[in-house]
């Protein structure tokens, strides 16, 4: 059972306190967007092994929703992060090419 | 045993707001609770209280807020208990999977978390005294679970 | 065999206690074991084998027991399959030995010994497979009869449990001389330590295998480093707890028994810790393993280090004639042992061409006899041993000699205990000399930060030897406590001086080329009856992989999870694969170590608190007042309130007809009640409702509809304006939580620059709905504000006072009456309740409950979230097509709803049915099936009844149904096709039944 901490109140709980909501960082395709966008948008996911960024709730804490980088083999968690961001933040970037040179990125 | 008991005159009254351009107001640190007023999220404070100055007290932060804020009484949307005892860091340890040994949780502290199977913010008012508030739907559950938890048969000493 | 005239360093011997077994007395010592006191009884047969329902005895001194399982207690505090090797003796309490019938010494299950030969590996394979109807007859019934060991409790169990969550900077498994060592090192430096032993005492086998450490006997050694354990602050010690599991991140799992056996206490039995740990120390120590030759099942024949682990700690031993059989020098502690307590040692056969180490060397001086390349051809004797046949070990099994004896201690060296190490991902290398699986420090199980979590100390890491081992422990207790981020003081470990021991020889089959005859008697899995000729067949049929073998033989499959039988299990497999042991490699470990129960795993999730019931603010009165309750989502409400004389079905009757022609009232309280306030919010709500929420007047309400971003209805409710920038969103009455974490993730996660805060103020207000041709009045009765038709219009709310409550008043119908909902606040719903009971006496209020509500708004043809929606079902199926916004640019929803799929007249849409014949309900999801097949071959079947009902009101069943062009299809007439051949026949039918026009609530 994973631990994670939340970047908004600073709590380190378990994974019982938390809510998973799928991979980060999907750009919304809405109205007028082309039917390959839309359905990639809905339906394609990475679910790698290894890096990946996640959003999760602090579901019985702050209720505040944030980023989570872990890698999904090993359960390594590179940081948490702010959720109002379109991208991982350089730190969380620096860090995982630190640890994983082997990684292509984010894309 | 520790003591379960169910606090009804407790006023609350929930704040949304921009802490930064809060005035009038002390904002507690993170996870704190100070005077009465509780830190639930880097945007939400909890205003503590008695049941019968709610509305002095709502009438009173309208006033002195502006701009872009929420405030609502939940004063009968969220049940408080207070559980005293020399064991009750342990009957808490028994649902909530928060480490509630004397070094990482002192008076003053607060929680939001887990117990048994509900969601609740706990605080402690001394070294031997918790609050607890939980929603109103689930008082009697949490009741239930303090009491059990908390019976002189199941006393246990690890802290 | 009674007690020994010496030893017994666990037990008080001044005090004895009865206890049963088999419903004879066996008399007991306080610290003794279940196993121990049977010993000490003489009793040598504990069980039968569960599959041959051969004769087992004792084995082993500790976990790792395969054999001596019991069923503890009786009536509702009966457990089966207790450990009795790990079960402290309790006076007066009752154990009974498991797999047999009618009795222990005469059970007529022997009969598949006979038959041993039909029962090879994989035989339920290979047998069960015809004729087909004897699975069901024949082999299924017979097959149920047997299965299991212990009998399965028929009472509820009375005991309670617990769980406990606990953190610590260093958490050590074992309490032996390492982990003891270990948590003294760590707590030293300032961690907090918690010391888990599975066992009531601590120490380990340094309690009988004494070594020197810095000039103390072990023992002394061991209290002293307890008592300074004891005397720090930041250190805890629990015994009796067995850590079962080690999880990612450092999370553990162990069993307390907290008591063995609770009759008439209030305290929990087993206590589940839950703990995260930032470093594991695993001190987890070794196991020896069984040697594999013909009848080494036969009671009396046990484990070397067990035989003096009882007469060191329990002061017994299995007879009074032992033969030692062994690999290596350590099994000589036991003959030196039993010598000195007076127990003949015949011989001791040793399988190395010599034995010439400091033990062998101290046997030989004590007079014992000692064979070299000697070997067991066979153990005779049925449920006792009588006498031993010795061979060559590197021969087929001549006979040299047959030594008569009662008992046998074998020794095929010792495995690290690696099972936690294990769990979580620790990787192992096989040991050659040692021939055993050790963990590789250089491959731990990581953790959140990337690094190993897991440390392995003393005899655990594959260091038998006490020196080593105790000086490994010293250093895994200071780098548990420098990763967790102390500083260790620098200081001498203490240093362990135990006698040299010389290389043992790896012995998987005694001896080296015993014939099948002797195979197929020699056991590898004491519990399952898995013997070495049993995975030799599994090799010859192609099972080459360890996992496949372990499955097809149930090989390690037990209750004891091959902590036996796994290594000599996998080295037979090797040697008829003819291939290197770590090539064939190792089972996965996996929890629990040993057996936790499920009772723990539950904790305090039973009996009252087995799941939260949320309950209105009127939830009293309900019960006492009829209610018959019915789950919505984690709420109770009243399904109808049942008066005496009355079904079920005639309350809801009555309730429906009493609201249709008076006035009633429904506790709505638990809809969700959401806030949301601030400049975008009315912004923002559009973005979340399929509706124009942002032109919404303030005090007016409007339907809502919410979809998933594929266009998918998920929840509706009523919004209410309260003032520009805040609104009141009722939800469903399970989607509250649901809603209210959507919206926060779409603002905090897409559109975080909208102005716009949220609360869930569900439980704030108690909701009363009073509905009915004379609602208005009873609300005008009990005074207050005015709720006129002019004041309060339809889809209007009002806030004021009604019999001096504040309420917030809305006018609005799910049932198609004159109808109010009044929010008050919780606290004085019930004070509402009553008054509004009062005032409405005169025009013959009565409450009702769900059901009700739900035939009202059938008949009105209103939806209901979770009845008409699926998951797959839009606004546009619905016919709420006027309730989707076709002006806003932008929608959750609105790119799915522009797909051409959802627009196709051949979807399934709403509409409603009235069977043929006016009684007839139709069943809920009943199929409407047309002539023909689909392209599956399958009937056709074009859709599927969504909410039915018997209405009391039109005196006909009634129902709304999901059909394929439905829209088009007004008049026809479709077939529902019931169980046992009936068919319903119901016509096509607007769904709103009742009132078409809507002039019932426009009053």
């Amino acid at each position: 059972m994973l631990k994670l901490t939340c970047p908004y109140c600073g709590v380190t709980g378990e994974e019982t306190e938390f809510h998973a909501g799928g991979e980060a960082h999907l750009k919304r395709f809405g109205p007028g967007s082309g039917d390959e966008d839309f359905t990639n948008y809905l339906f394609s996911r990475k679910n790698p092994r290894g890096v990946h960024f996640e959003r999760w709730r602090h579901q019985y804490g702050c209720g505040k929703w944030f980023h989570a980088a872990r890698d999904t083999g090993t359960l390594e968690v590179f940081g948490t992060y702010t959720a109002q961001t379109g991208e991982p933040p350089a730190d969380i970037v620096a860090k995982i090419k630190a640890k994983r040179p082997e990684w292509e990125g984010f894309a | 045993m520790s003591d379960v008991t169910r606090i009804t005159d407790q006023g609350m009254i929930t704040l949304r707001a921009d802490f930064t351009s809060l005035k009038g107001i002390t904002v507690p640190e993170t996870r704190k609770i100070r005077d009465g007023i509780a830190w639930m999220s880097p945007d939400e404070l909890l205003v503590l209280v008695p049941k019968s100055d709610v509305s002095a007290k709502l009438a009173e932060l309208e006033k002195a807020l502006n701009g872009h804020y929420l405030l609502a009484d939940v004063s009968d949307a969220r049940a408080v208990f207070s559980l005293t005892g020399d064991w009750a860091r342990e009957v808490l340890a028994k649902g909530a999977p928060v480490d509630l040994s004397p070094d990482a949780f002192k008076p003053g502290d607060l929680r939001r978390t887990r117990i048994g199977q509900v969601a609740a913010a706990i605080w402690m008012v001394d070294d031997r005294t918790f609050h607890i508030v939980c929603f109103t739907s689930v008082a009697d559950y949490l009741e239930e679970w303090l009491r059990h938890a908390s019976r002189s048969a199941a006393k246990l000493t690890y802290f | 065999m009674k007690r020994l005239p010496t030893g017994g360093r666990l037990i008080d011997r001044t005090t004895t206690f009865d206890m049963i077994f088999n419903s004879r007395r066996i008399t007991a010592h306080p610290g003794d074991t279940v196993a121990a006191a049977l010993m000490a009884n003489g009793e040598r047969m504990v069980g039968r084998s569960f599959k041959y329902h051969r004769p087992r005895g004792i084995v082993a001194s500790g976990a790792e027991e395969p054999n001596a399982l019991m069923n503890m207690g009786e009536g509702e505090w009966l457990e089966p399959n207790q450990r009795s090797t790990v079960t402290p003796v309790v006076k007066g309490q009752s154990f009974e030995s498991q797999n047999h019938w009618p009795s222990l010494e005469f059970d007529v299950g022997v009969i598949n010994a006979k038959l041993s030969r039909f029962f090879p590996a994989g035989f339920y394979y290979k047998t069960f497979m015809r004729p087909r109807w004897a699975w069901k007859h024949l082999f299924e019934p017979v097959i149920r009869q047997s299965a299991g060991l212990g009998k399965a409790p028929d009472q509820p169990d009375p005991d309670s449990y617990e769980q406990f969550y606990a953190y610590t900077d260093v958490l050590i498994v074992g309490g032996g001389i390492a982990g003891l060592h270990a948590a003294l090192e760590a707590g030293r430096a300032g961690a907090k330590v918690l010391l888990l032993e599975q066992n009531p005492n601590l120490g380990g086998r340094a309690l009988v295998d004494v070594v020197d450490i810095d000039g103390k006997p072990s023992p002394d050694w061991i209290a002293a480093t307890i008592a300074a354990l004891e005397d720090m602050p930041n250190v805890t010690i629990r015994t009796a707890t067995m850590a079962a599991g080690v999880f990612d991140h450092g999370y553990v799992t162990a069993q307390e028994q907290v008591a063995t056996y609770t009759q008439g206490s209030d305290a929990p039995r087993h206590r589940l810790w839950r703990i995260r740990a930032t470093r594991i120390i695993t001190a987890t120590g070794a196991i020896e393993r069984p040697l594999t030759f013909a009848g080494n099942d036969i009671p009396g024949v046990m484990l070397a280090a067990a035989v003096r682990d009882y007469a060191e700690l329990y002061a017994t031993a299995p007879g009074e004639r032992t033969i030692i059989v062994t690999n290596n020098d350590d099994a000589y502690r036991t003959a030196l042992t039993l010598h000195s307590a007076g127990i003949a040692v015949p011989v001791v056969l040793d399988a190395r061409p010599e034995a010439t180490g400091t033990l062998p060397e101290q046997a030989r001086a004590a007079g014992i006899r000692i064979e070299t390349n000697a070997a067991i051809a066979k153990v005779h004797g049925k449920r006792k041993v009588t006498s031993v046949d010795i061979c060559d070990h590197t021969g087929a099994g001549d006979v040299r000699e047959t030594i008569p004896c009662d008992s046998v201690a074998m020794s095929g060296g010792w495995s690290p205990v690696v099972h936690l190490w294990s769990h979580c991902g620790g990787k192992l290398n096989w040991d050659e000399a040692n021939a055993m699986f050790a963990p590789d420090p250089k491959r731990p199980p990581t953790g959140d930060d990337g690094e190993g979590f897991v440390i392995p100390a003393g005899s655990a890491t594959g260091d038998l030897h006490a020196t080593q081992a105790l000086a490994n422990a010293a250093e895994a207790g200071r780098q548990a406590a420098i990763e967790a981020g102390f500083t260790p003081s620098v200081g001498a470990a203490p240093l362990a001086t135990a006698p040299t021991e010389y290389p043992m020889l790896p012995v998987w089959m005694m001896p080296i080329n015993a014939p099948y005859k002797l195979r197929s008697k020699a056991f590898l899995d004491f519990q399952n009856d898995v013997k070495a000729s049993d995975v030799a067949l599994a090799a010859r049929e192609g099972f080459t992989s360890v996992e496949h073998t372990k499955r097809y033989t149930t090989l390690g499959m037990a209750t004891d999870q091959g902590k036996l039988s796994n290594i000599n299990g996998l080295a037979i497999l090797a040697e008829s694969l003819n291939t290197p042991i770590p090539q064939v490699g190792t089972t996965t470990f996996r929890p629990p170590y040993t057996p936790i129960s499920l009772a723990a795993i539950a904790g305090d999730a039973r009996g009252p608190l087995f799941k939260p019931t949320r309950k209105t603010a009127m939830d009293a009165w309900h019960d006492a007042n009829g209610a018959d309750w019915e789950p919505v989502a984690d709420w109770r409400r009243p399904y109808t309130y049942v008066r005496d004389g009355e079904t079920k079905r005639d309350a809801v009757h009555r309730e429906i007809l009493n609201t249709r022609n008076h006035v009633g009232m429904l506790d709505a309280s638990t809809l969700g009640k959401i806030l949301v306030k601030g400049p975008d919010a009315g912004k923002f709500l559009d973005l979340i409702y399929t509706n124009m929420m942002s032109s919404l007047a303030v005090g007016k309400c409007r339907y809502g509809l919410m979809c998933s971003e594929n266009g998918f209805l998920f929840d509706d409710g009523v919004v209410a304006r309260l003032s520009e920038d805040s609104f009141l969103c009722h939800t469903t009455s399970g989607g509250s939580d649901r809603v209210h974490a959507w919206m926060e993730e779409w603002l905090q996660t897409e559109w975080w620059d909208l102005q716009v805060y949220t609360a869930n103020l569900t439980e704030q207000y108690a909701q009363i709905a009073v509905v009915g041709p004379d609602a208005r009045n009873v609300l005008e009765s009990m005074g207050g504000m005015n709720v006129s038709r002019e004041a309060l219009p339809f889809m209007t709310f009002a806030e004021g006072e009604l019999a001096g409550i504040p309420a917030r008043a809305y006018r609005i119908s799910f049932s198609g009456e004159l109808s109010y909902e009044i929010a008050v606040p919780a606290s004085r719903g019930q004070e509402f309740w009553d008054a509004a009971l009062a005032a409405g006496a005169a025009h013959s209020i009565m409450p009702y409950g769900t059901e009700a509500l739900h035939v009202m708004r059938a008949e009105k043809g209103f939806i209901m979230i979770g009845d008409e929606t699926d998951g797959t079902v839009t606004p546009l199926d619905l016919n709420l097509g006027w309730a989707v916004s076709k002006k806003k640019e932008d929608f959750i929803g609105k790119r799915a709803l522009e797909r051409e799929f959802f627009h196709r007249t051949d979807r399934k849409q709403l509409v409603g049915l009235m069977p043929e014949n006016p009684d007839d309900v139709l069943p809920d999801g009943a199929h409407a099936v047309e002539p023909g097949t689909n392209i599956y071959g399958q009937k056709n079947m074009i859709g599927h009844v969504t909410s039915t009902y018997y209405s009391p009101t039109l005196k006909h069943g009634i129902a709304m149904a999901l059909i394929k062009g439905g829209a088009q299809r007004l008049g026809e007439t479709l077939s529902f096709p019931l169980e046992g051949g009936k068919v319903i026949k119901a016509k096509i039918v607007d769904p709103v039944f009742y009132d078409k026009e809507g002039a019932r609530q426009n009053v």
